[in-house]
């Protein structure tokens, strides 16, 4: 950022010479040390998952969720500053509320999600406020099936078969590039988003943490509600929920085997380096 | 004020059946919708009346709202016009914004939200019947007070009252094409025939998914006979 001290960086709605915004580019900064948030887009669903650092002992475990519901059918993963998060997953919750008043109907994602770029985008607009400093996942389905977006300080959202965001993104991104996400299941996915928020956390691998991870399914087996045709309550069939804990903790375990297995191999590969030289 | 919608005295509630201002113009009518195999059909009656004089032999009582999403126009002209109107321009809307066409669900809720928080100052009761990418046809009720009602199959109007026992006694579920056609057409002929208020040529809308709505045109000097296929 050779840009500091020239004074273009201070202020939303002033550009740089070169036509930079700087406060966004601030804002993508606070989330590049955020915590991992991935997304997945499996044939039967989404999966939503987040890596949490234990920063205190006193922490209740499952506490501080980044996961939040936005409608029955729709979830929002935020990653860097945490009361944007909030502030940005309620004004979600207002749309998808006022989508039904209008429409009698549940929002469908992509709706959902314009409408959200579209407000983070007037964030970087004016002098007054600043742009907000998280990513968003948000994931849903609709009657398109399910649908998967990753929303940015900027304003600019695109569709995904699997985003990534926060601290280790690019790990987290290789590793979803080799799923063949078209195919994968949502009980395949759980385990793949757990092995993949453990090999995304590598780098910093003395710090406690714990997998926050929900899924967009229509096989709930806690909703109860029937999916009404016409009136009463207006519901897709697809519910937003915890993924269930015995289901996550079993992922957990495979994927902290796998990661370590993985460690002792690359541990071993000097090794037969070696050995092909002699050769 | 003595509301339009009923008064409750000690002998009960009274409602004004003459609630039309002087020379309004009312569809007193004979409208229906029904699903069917492959889609919708609406059908209408085309009889427009200012008290005892015909203002309109040939009314189109079937109005356009979306590219699959009709309505059928029942009580006054002025109004359900308006209300259709309003509706078109919100479903345009969104349609432009969403990047794809409202459910027929959507549409009907729109009708209902217009008719419900208006429904002291109108007098309107609207069939809203389309096809839709999900849903397949569709047809919901929207009767004077602004309730919202899926069926399928619905008659309203005052000619409505004559052919009760016919519709209901002729339908079936899953019916072809000619079928739905014909039980439109055999409950409108008696509606017409036994209704003042209704009467005129029998006009017929059938919509399928992917395809451009058909419109199909009876006429009474032929006794009904032929369908006219109208543009």
């Amino acid at each position: 950022m050779t840009s500091i001290g020239t004074g273009y960086d201070l202020s939303n709605s002033v550009f740089s010479p070169d036509g930079r915004n700087f406060q966004v580019e601030y804002a993508q900064k606070a989330v590049e040390n955020g915590p991992t948030t991935i997304g997945l887009r499996c044939k039967d669903g989404i999966i939503l998952a987040c890596e949490k650092l234990i920063t205190s002992k006193l922490l209740v475990p499952g506490s501080n969720k980044r996961i939040s519901t936005v409608d029955r059918h729709v979830g929002i993963a935020t990653s860097g500053l945490v009361p944007d998060g909030k502030h940005f997953t309620n004004r979600a919750r207002e749309e998808a509320i006022s989508w039904r008043r209008n429409f009698k109907d549940s929002v469908p994602v992509s709706s959902l999600a314009d409408r959200m770029g579209s407000y983070a985008q007037a964030y970087t607009l004016y002098s007054s406020v600043r742009p907000f400093g998280v990513t968003a996942i948000l994931g849903g389905a609709d009657d398109d099936g399910p649908a998967l977006y990753m929303i940015e300080p900027s304003g600019m959202y695109w569709g995904y078969f699997g985003a990534a965001t926060g601290k280790g993104r690019q790990a987290a991104k290789s590793e979803i590039e080799k799923l063949n996400l078209t195919d994968l299941t949502l009980l395949q996915g759980v385990k793949e988003a757990a092995r993949i928020i453990y090999v995304a956390h590598d780098d910093n691998k003395d710090k406690e943490f714990e997998i926050e991870m929900t899924w967009i399914t229509k096989d709930s087996q806690t909703a109860t509600a029937a999916a009404t045709g016409s009136r009463g309550m207006v519901w897709n069939g697809w519910v937003h929920e915890d993924v269930p804990r015995e289901l996550l903790e079993e992922a957990s375990r495979e994927a902290k085997k796998a990661v370590e297995e993985d460690d002792d191999d690359e541990e071993e590969e000097p090794k037969t380096e070696k050995m092909d030289e002699d050769l | 004020m003595v509301s339009r919608t009923g008064n409750l005295t000690e002998d009960g509630i009274h409602v004004d059946m003459e609630h039309l201002k002087k020379g309004e113009v009312n569809l007193g009518t004979s409208i229906m919708a029904i699903e069917f195999d492959g889609g919708v059909i609406l059908g209408a009656d085309s009889r427009t009346t200012t008290g005892a004089y015909i203002a309109n032999r040939v009314t189109d009582k079937l109005t356009q709202i979306t590219d699959s999403v009709w309505c059928c126009r029942s009580g006054s002209a002025a109004d359900t016009q308006a209300v259709a109107d309003i509706v078109r321009y919100h479903l345009n809307l969104y349609e432009t914004q969403n990047g794809h066409p409202p459910s027929v669900k959507t549409a009907a809720s729109i009708f209902q939200e217009i008719c419900y928080t208006n429904k002291d100052a109108l007098t309107a009761g609207i069939i809203v019947a389309g096809v839709d990418r999900h849903h397949g046809g569709q047809v919901w009720n929207i009767p004077l007070g602004g309730s919202l009602h899926k069926s399928k199959y619905t008659i309203a109007g005052s000619g409505s009252s004559y052919i009760y026992g016919f519709c209901d006694s002729y339908w079936k579920d899953g019916m072809t094409k000619e079928e739905g056609m014909n039980f439109v057409k055999e409950a409108l002929r008696e509606a017409i025939k036994w209704d003042g208020s209704s009467g005129g040529v029998i006009r017929m809308c059938i919509l399928r998914k992917g395809e451009k709505p058909e419109r199909h045109l009876f006429l009474p000097d032929e006794d009904y006979a032929s369908p006219v296929k109208s543009a």
